[in-house]
């Protein structure tokens, strides 16, 4: 009874695809071809970003004086982090305002790079003041200081920040 | 909302292909298995991982491949942190390859960690992700031979994930009732069991199981939870086992199971299409014009709101309302044809090039619900008519492919320009050091001189030191006052030795004697404690040469650093930018053709909605045309009686 009706209302599918005549296709080998190929041009691209990266890193950010500061969050921290500035050596160097993917990414235990520069060896002052809101809601605003001692080769610091503190790692 | 969304998409694909039978649902997995470490180790790791949280899958596997390269070349792997993650890394960057949609490389990439000398939950680990990627790139078979490697232990996170794995590719390859028990050990795992459920019921329809099949969708559409993915999957159950019993033959049933589905979700219209039908089917038109009338007021786009279009009027017609079956036949036709010129515009425009301007568009990337605000664009009315395509798993693929070249061209081009600037910064360096470095080299050799005639002082010094501790030496420690005392006495004993042929003063010769012994014996008996001090006094010259060659590497550093910020970088600069270029005209050229074929893959979309909107047209017109009679035959006919 149902197909008789929709035979009786509408035009059967047959008919429709014998009308069907469309100037063009797109094969299932045409798009798997494709496909392989732009996994190759993917290949090609990735490799250059590599070396690039190693390019970029050997002009400006020479081993003897590079200076980077990496950001995570504390773990089970479930704070909101908006926004985040670094000062070095009496300058700020970064800010930062957090979109909920970067908070996101963070809080999974992902760890950004926010800074990396070029720093002369000798003790320099880190300040790092975050914005934010605690889970109850409230405002928070934290700001603390630490001593980088940058001698000969790279410089890594990672700063930790939890609703309560701001935690500091020489790397 | 992504996820959500992936899901809806694919359950809405699933659903168009109701005519050709139902097929089993995927569970909507994340993107990507990894996590991150308990403790990080390597900052540089946790910065992929931070890209890939994201979704930036160039940015992480550029980092990972970054490091990873780094790892293999340094000759103590043990001193690079990453050796704390190498294992999960490997994985991680298979992983990200795979997200990116680099199948090939992920499969080469996690085939390599198969075939290592890893632990035993590893290894199954990598065979069940091998085995995923077969089962998306529609080799159940393969995928069924990497899931028959597996042996032993499995980590605990994967168990369901492998298990449900397992029924899909049962499900694919044939073997339902393979599939059977273990869907059903999986109706209870948490986040898995509508899918499971689901499943269960396809497996056995298509096991010829019917009854059974049945009522396993039955109790899947019945289903306690009510989360978007949950509810989504019981409507899906509803509608496919509301049309298996329309097709059947049980309009009654059909009906209560198609009323289930939810009014407002991606179902609805469908369902309230099959529930019109239900009720068309058991002869009550009047109980179908419910469904129908609240079909026909919605987005016209859509088929079943199309069809429904016909339906309201035959309805009225079958309820012998002639006069008002002609007039919504007639709204119908008119609503056709403002369809088919909008179907036109939107060909028109897909082959102006302005489809791919909108899927291209940067904000749209930004908003998870993009394919939604695509369709609201008032500049892009095609993309109406293609919310079943674009839902579709080619058109997907293909699209991510446009847009990731799109990518890739965007940062081929940037990279160009960083090139530029690279060369600018090293010319102006040289141009910066080149006529000073001379001169700072001249100086620098002079104090170099310096500084080592000074350093073999101070190790003559120190060897006469150590002697004297074997061989006392009291003259060597004499102060510069004594040794001019003893000058002095010697030159007075000289006078006196040449005085002593004339008058010669024994009570001089006696002083003299007297003073010499007094000299003699002060450096004989402060000898120790000057020996001492002299030893103190070396180890404070020692740290000022500690702080001099400190200084003195210092500049070599950065002498050395001078050249090296300008030299050696003219070739490899050069082969980048001819890789870039080569790169560049590459994916443009794959970028057109890959815009070419979502293009086609919408005219042919457009077209064929085009050409059922024709018919629809055609039949409209007949219908209306006999409705017209029969309404004149029906006055007639009363006329007559009265």
């Amino acid at each position: 009874m149902f197909k008789m009706l929709k035979v009786a209302i509408l035009v059967i599918p047959a008919l429709l695809l014998s009308f069907n005549v469309q100037a063009e296709e797109v094969s299932k080998e045409q798009m798997k071809g494709l496909d392989e190929q732009v996994q190759d041009i993917k290949t090609d691209v990735l490799g250059m970003a590599v070396e690039l990266n190693q390019l970029e890193e050997k002009l400006l950010y020479p081993s003897d004086t590079q200076v980077a500061v990496f950001v995570s969050l504390g773990g089970g921290e479930k704070f909101r982090l908006d926004s985040l500035e670094v000062e070095l050596g009496g300058r700020p160097v970064a800010t930062h305002l957090y979109s909920f993917k970067e908070l996101d990414a963070l809080r999974q235990g992902g760890v950004q790079r926010i800074y990396t520069g070029n720093l002369r060896t000798g003790e320099q002052e880190l300040k790092v003041t975050m914005t934010g809101k605690s889970t109850a809601g409230a405002d928070v605003r934290r700001t603390q200081s630490f001593k980088v001692v940058k001698d000969v080769g790279p410089k890594i610091v990672e700063i930790t920040l939890a609703s309560q503190t701001i935690g500091f790692k020489d790397w | 909302m992504i996820r959500l969304l992936v899901f809806l998409t694919t359950l809405l694909f699933t659903s168009s292909a109701l005519a050709a039978g139902a097929a089993p649902v995927p569970v909507p997995g994340d993107r990507i298995s990894t996590t991150a470490p308990r403790e990080l180790k390597d900052l540089f790791f946790g910065e992929a991982l931070y890209d890939a949280f994201q979704g930036d899958w160039f940015d992480a596997i550029a980092r990972l491949d970054t490091e990873l390269e780094q790892f293999r070349r340094v000759d103590e792997p043990r001193r690079d942190p990453l050796h704390f993650h190498v294992g999960q890394a490997e994985f991680a960057v298979g992983d990200f390859e795979l997200a990116y949609r680099m199948h090939q490389r992920a499969g080469r990439a996690i085939q390599a960690v198969i075939e290592g000398n890893v632990a035993e939950p590893v290894r199954n680990e990598a065979l069940f992700r091998l085995a995923r990627i077969y089962f998306q790139k529609d080799q159940a078979e393969n995928a069924l031979q990497a899931l028959e490697r597996i042996h032993g232990a499995v980590p605990a996170g994967i168990e369901e994930d492998l298990a449900f794995l397992r029924a899909q590719i049962y499900l694919a390859v044939g073997r339902f009732a393979e599939a059977e028990p273990i869907l059903e050990d999986l109706r209870d795992a948490k986040g898995l069991e509508g899918f499971a459920s689901y499943n269960l019921g396809i497996a056995l329809l298509k096991e010829g199981k019917k009854q059974e099949g049945r009522q396993c969708l039955d109790r899947t559409g019945q289903l306690a939870g009510d989360d978007p993915a949950n509810l989504a999957i019981k409507d899906k159950a509803n509608l496919v086992l509301g049309y298996k019993l329309l097709k059947e033959d049980h309009p009654a049933a059909a009906k209560e199971v198609l009323d289930r589905v939810r009014l407002q979700g991606p179902f609805s219209d469908r369902a309230l299409l099959g529930s019109g039908w239900a009720d068309a089917s058991r002869g009550d038109f009047a109980q179908a014009l419910v469904p129908w009338s609240i079909l026909v007021n919605r987005q016209v786009t859509d088929p079943a709101v199309q069809e429904a279009m016909l339906a309201v009027p035959y309805a009225y017609g079958k309820l012998d309302a002639y006069g008002r079956a002609a007039q919504l036949y007639g709204r119908a036709l008119v609503g056709f044809g403002k369809e088919i010129a909008k179907l036109d515009a939107s060909i028109k425009s897909i082959r102006e090039g302005n489809f791919l301007k909108a899927l291209a568009r940067e904000e749209l990337k930004q908003d998870a619900d993009w394919v939604v605000k695509l369709r609201s664009l008032p500049e892009t009315p095609e993309t109406y008519y293609l919310l079943d395509l674009m839902a579709s798993n080619d058109f997907q693929e293909s699209l991510k492919n446009y847009l990731d070249l799109e990518e890739l061209r965007k940062k081929l081009a940037i990279w160009e320009g960083d090139l530029d600037a690279f060369e600018e910064l090293i010319e102006n360096r040289r141009a910066y050091y080149q006529p000073l470095l001379p001169e700072i080299d001249r100086a620098f050799r002079q104090l170099d001189s310096r500084m080592r005639l000074r350093l073999e002082q101070r190790d003559l010094i120190e060897k006469r030191l150590q002697a004297m501790l074997t061989a006392p030496r009291p003259d060597y420690l004499a102060t510069a006052r004594e040794r001019i005392f003893k000058a002095q006495i010697a030159q007075l004993e000289r006078a006196q030795a040449d005085d002593r042929a004339a008058a010669a003063s024994p009570e001089i010769e006696a002083r003299i004697r007297r003073l010499r012994g007094v000299l003699d014996w002060n450096i004989a008996t402060d000898y120790d404690r000057r020996l001492t001090q002299t030893f103190k006094d070396l180890r404070r010259l020692d740290q000022d040469v500690e702080g001099l060659h400190r200084q003195y590497t210092a500049f070599v550093r950065t002498r050395q650093a001078a050249t090296q910020s300008y030299e050696g970088y003219d070739e490899g600069i050069h082969q980048q930018r001819a890789r870039i270029k080569a790169a560049r005209e590459k994916v443009g050229d794959l970028l057109a053709r890959q815009g070419h074929f979502l293009e086609v893959m919408a005219v042919n979309e457009l077209t064929r909605r085009r050409q059922r909107l024709e018919e629809f047209e055609v039949k409209a017109r007949f219908a209306l045309a006999d409705s017209y009679d029969r309404a004149a035959r029906a006055q007639g006919q009363k006329r007559e009686g009265q």
